[in-house]
């Protein structure tokens, strides 16, 4: 198909299979301007905003800090440096309740503010001549930073551009879709800020040695178009295009939106790197603009709270940390229909129990519903195979025959209708006459079959431990025979010349001892093959920790809400 | 905001539930009454092809069909009402109602519904669960135990030198008494397709079979009509994305290729195309029998063999069969299938086997 785009051309865009047009309830938010928050009463920072490992405190109870000071270090290769978002004091290190959908809760840094703001003296110095740097220079400051993918799954951004090691990168896209119905931070970002995410995209394609950006962005939101285009000629970005796509959720997934712009598909399981693509969210890109160039952290994020279960719905700028309370009530409190508190956008985000949690690096909305807007399903009754599910999924699965396996516990199956290529964008659920919650079929079967990969690995693990301590039993057992042989052997040697060893028995023994060593190697030997290169075990783990992120309950980083 | 005091609420607790928190309208009773919208063109054009008839049979099974589902769903301890809402077992109903012949005997007609409730829908689990379609079943039960009453059928109405009105209709259905001074030949009349097809088989020739009736645009005079109806009740279907254009496609472009390619090999021996697709059940068939989403295949791919291959099955059994229509045995016998076809036409995943594919 071909679309008009910005600069008046006709571009060929591709289609995805499947996909639902919803409607989008996006005016609710985007026709007030970005509203500032003042800084609140506290702040509550969680250790672990990001996907990988939880990063390590560097501060106590008590201790004054600054803002844009480091409170906590990346630890591990994925994870992310966590920065004081304003001056206060520490109030305590300690277990708080976190945005997740069973509330549970987990490490954070609590900070009262003081209200002055005073920035940090050792903030690093701005990079305007990016473009003179290193390229690992400048990944080096997002590292400092602390920048995530701001599009929901928060995955630390450096490691991310680091992951391609085998194949070049000559296409960034940026993300600007924005798909899920309610939330228009995105929207409200380009439209507000374009230099910084125009800016950011020139890092992001210096960085990467990229030759071109595409920027993709849904019909729905001219004014953002045009905002970013103004600038992109204003400049005359030339390596930079916007890309107007047709609105159809789930355009925003990242292989979906790859898809669309270039009709190329992201192998199975497989990562955009392998294509030489790279996707990063348009706020992402800004917050690596503003690292760079203004040598500032990540420490506040555009968050659309909405949803008629509050009074006034808008963008609002947060200091990460900032309580829901605080941020609700910034938004006129809740209305008397509040009914659930939707952490992403209503398609792919998940309830909180309550509102005791505070917004993190990757929160894009906090989606207050009314029972009116997310009803309370039917019970669900029999798949009646009409194929609904099938026709709108964009990984163009079987839904339904999914869903039977699933049931059924036909892990085998459930693969061999590759489960794993589901990016649980919850369109067959949507449209399913049954109402069946397919997608937590789905989620649930995938965790079974993950938690059956690990103990696999550690059962294969033991195992290799098991032989392995065998076969060093058995040395050892061998070199105590042997001693005691040698210790012997004095006394036998003379006979031996003597002739009284039997030619016969020493031939045997020599052969029980090939046996052995034999036996040795092989129980090695399967260990011998784990020690893969490390370019192939970075690219193992790369892949494991993409798929992690894909499966991670939390929105998909890319499918921009 | 700073200096006021510390408030500890306690949090505000919500409800939760896991994606997708939208949901979409459309229900399966909502699908069943689409069908059910569907099917009036239809069954208002055999109202008015064979009068009363039609109406007692749709009567006769509907109720049957409530009865027997409702005894059914009772001793399996199952929820009643909220099962029947879902209007399947109606559909079920009117389907075979409308295959049934206007004045078949009513107890034959209470027979098959049942049976089609009974063994080919609940016995198998319920919706959702049975192998073939429940109507299909009932049809093709009646036909083999009763072939002769199955066969038996007026002719439309424009056609009919002797009609029967409602009372008599009533009559005949309820006491297989006729009205005095008529026999049995009389009103019967064979169905054009047994026409054509015993016409055939006594090597006469298609302008004879043809000349000997008075014909419409396509078909007999009448038979084409309730194929109009079902055909445009049909297109709602597709309008209303309940159905999709894979198998009433593949089933009547099939049918009109092969009867196409017969017609021009020898005109003389077959009937044009457009008879075959305007005659008996093939519109209620393509539209309505075939994609019944339960027992039908499921993939794209699938549809379009599952369609193609019932097509073929209608023209052989029609042509060289020993039945006049053949709609009900070909789709039970592609039911079959499906699960085969099914599992070997599976689409391509997104992100698979992309050398295979020109993208
Ligand atoms: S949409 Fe629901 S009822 Fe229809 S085939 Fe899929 S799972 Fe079954
Ligand atoms: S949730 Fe998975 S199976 Fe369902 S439509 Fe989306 S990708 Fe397909």
């Amino acid at each position: 198909m071909y679309i008009s785009q910005p600069d008046g051309s006709q571009r060929r865009l591709w289609n995805f299979h499947g996909g639902l047009r919803l409607s989008e309830h996006k005016e609710l938010s985007s026709t007030k301007p970005v509203s500032k928050l003042p800084i609140p009463e506290r702040l509550i920072l969680p250790l672990q905003q990001h996907i990988g490992t939880p990063s390590q405190p560097l501060v106590q109870a008590g201790e004054r800090v600054y803002a844009g000071q480091t409170l906590a270090n990346p630890q591990g290769d994925v994870s992310a440096t966590l920065h004081a978002p304003t001056s206060g004091t520490i109030l305590a290190v300690t277990e708080h309740a976190i945005l997740h959908p069973s509330g549970l809760t987990a490490p954070c840094i609590i900070l009262k503010p003081d209200g002055c703001h005073t920035w940090s003296p050792n903030l690093p110095p701005p990079i305007t001549d990016f473009h003179t740097h290193d390229p690992n220079v400048i990944l080096a400051r997002i590292k400092w930073a602390g920048v995530v993918g701001l599009g929901g799954a928060a995955f630390p951004s450096n490691v991310k551009l680091q992951t391609n090691t085998h194949t070049k990168i000559h296409t960034l896209i940026l993300n600007g879709v924005e798909c899920e119905p309610y939330i228009t931070c995105d929207d409200a970002l380009m439209r507000t800020y374009p230099n910084r995410i125009l800016q950011g995209a020139q890092i992001l394609l210096h960085i990467l040695g990229a030759n071109h950006c595409l920027i993709g962005i849904e019909d729905n939101k001219p004014q953002a178009i045009a905002a970013l285009y103004n600038v992109i000629q204003q400049y005359q970005l030339s390596q930079i295009q916007i890309v107007k796509i047709p609105t159809i959720y789930p355009s925003g997934g990242e292989k979906q939106l790859i898809k669309i712009l270039t009709g190329l598909e992201v192998p199975s399981q497989g990562l955009p790197s392998m294509l030489g693509i790279m996707c990063h969210n348009v706020g992402t890109a800004a917050a690596i603009a503003d690292a760079v160039v203004l040598g500032l952290p990540l420490i506040s994020r555009i968050t659309t709270v909405t949803g008629r279960g509050v009074n006034n719905p808008h963008n609002v700028e947060l200091l990460i940390g900032t309580p829901i309370t605080t941020a609700i009530t910034h938004a006129g409190g809740y209305t008397d229909s509040a009914h659930r508190l939707i952490v992403g956008g209503p398609m792919m985000g998940f309830t909180a129990p309550d509102d005791s949690a505070p917004i993190t690096k990757g929160t894009n909305c906090l989606l207050v519903t009314s029972p009116q807007e997310t009803p309370n399903p039917p019970p669900a009754s029999p798949c009646i195979r009409c194929g609904q599910c099938a026709q709108v999924c964009p990984a163009n699965l079987l839904p339904q025959q999914l869903y039977w396996y699933c049931r059924s516990q036909n892990l085998q199956q459930v693969q061999a209708h590759n489960l794993f290529d589901c990016i649980e964008c919850g369109c067959c659920s949507y449209v399913c006459p049954a109402s069946i919650p397919l997608v937590q079929y789905y989620r649930a079967t995938k965790s079974i079959l993950r938690e059956q990969t690990v103990a696999k690995r550690k059962a294969e693990q033991a195992r290799l431990r098991h032989t392995a301590r065998q076969s060093r039993m058995q040395r050892l057992e061998q070199e105590r025979q042997q001693r005691l042989q040698q210790r012997k052997l004095p006394q036998t040697l003379p006979n031996a010349t003597n002739g009284q060893v039997d030619p016969k028995q020493a031939a045997i023994a020599a052969a029980m001892h090939r046996v052995a060593a034999k036996k040795q190697q092989h129980a090695i030997q399967p260990r011998n093959t784990d020690n893969l290169s490390p370019n192939q075990q970075q690219q193992i783990q790369a892949a494991q920790i993409r798929r992690h992120q894909l499966n991670a309950e939390s929105t998909h980083e890319d499918v921009t809400p | 905001m700073q200096n006021q005091p510390m408030k500890t609420l306690p949090p505000k607790t919500f409800s939760t539930a896991t994606s997708p928190h939208l949901l979409g309208f459309k229900n399966t009773s909502w699908i069943m009454r689409q069908v059910l919208l569907a099917l009036i063109p239809g069954g208002m054009a055999m109202l008015y092809l064979f009068g009363g008839g039609v109406l007692i049979n749709l009567i006769l099974a509907i109720s049957a069909a409530i009865a027997a589902e409702s005894l059914v769903l009772y001793l399996r301890s199952k929820p009643i009402i909220a099962t029947l809402s879902d209007l399947s077992a109606i559909v079920t109903a009117i389907l075979l109602a409308l295959a049934l012949p206007p004045t078949l005997p009513w107890w034959l007609t209470i027979i098959g519904v049942s049976f089609a409730i009974i063994i080919a829908k609940q016995l198998y689990g319920g919706l959702g669960y049975n192998l073939f379609n429940p109507a299909m079943v009932g049809y093709a039960f009646l036909l083999i135990s009763y072939p002769a009453e199955m066969t038996f059928w007026i002719p439309p109405w424009m056609l009919n030198s002797h009609p029967i009105d409602i009372a008599g209709t009533f009559k005949l259905t309820f006491t297989g008494v006729l009205p005095t001074g008529l026999d049995i030949d009389a009103i019967s009349a064979a169905t054009p397709l047994e026409n054509m097809h015993n016409g055939l088989s006594m090597r006469n020739m298609v302008e004879e079979i043809r000349d000997g009736r008075a014909w419409g645009l396509f078909g007999e005079q009448g038979w084409e009509w309730p194929n109009f109806a079902y055909a445009g009740g049909g297109i709602w279907l597709l309008y209303q994305r309940i159905i999709t254009w894979h198998i009433p496609v593949s089933i009547l472009g099939t049918m009109f290729l092969v009867c196409g390619i017969f017609y021009l090999l020898d005109p003389q021996v077959s009937p044009l195309p457009t008879f075959h697709l305007f005659s008996g059940a093939t519109m209620l068939g393509a539209f309505f029998i075939a994609t019944d989403p339960v027992t039908a295949s499921t993939t794209p791919r699938g549809q379009l063999i599952y369609g193609s291959s019932i097509g073929l099955l209608i023209f052989i059994i029609r042509t060289w069969g020993g039945y006049p229509d053949a709609v009900a045995f070909s789709v039970l016998l592609l039911n079959t299938a499906v699960p085969l076809i099914d599992r070997y036409t599976q689409p391509r995943v997104f992100g698979t086997h992309i050398l295979d594919d020109d993208i």
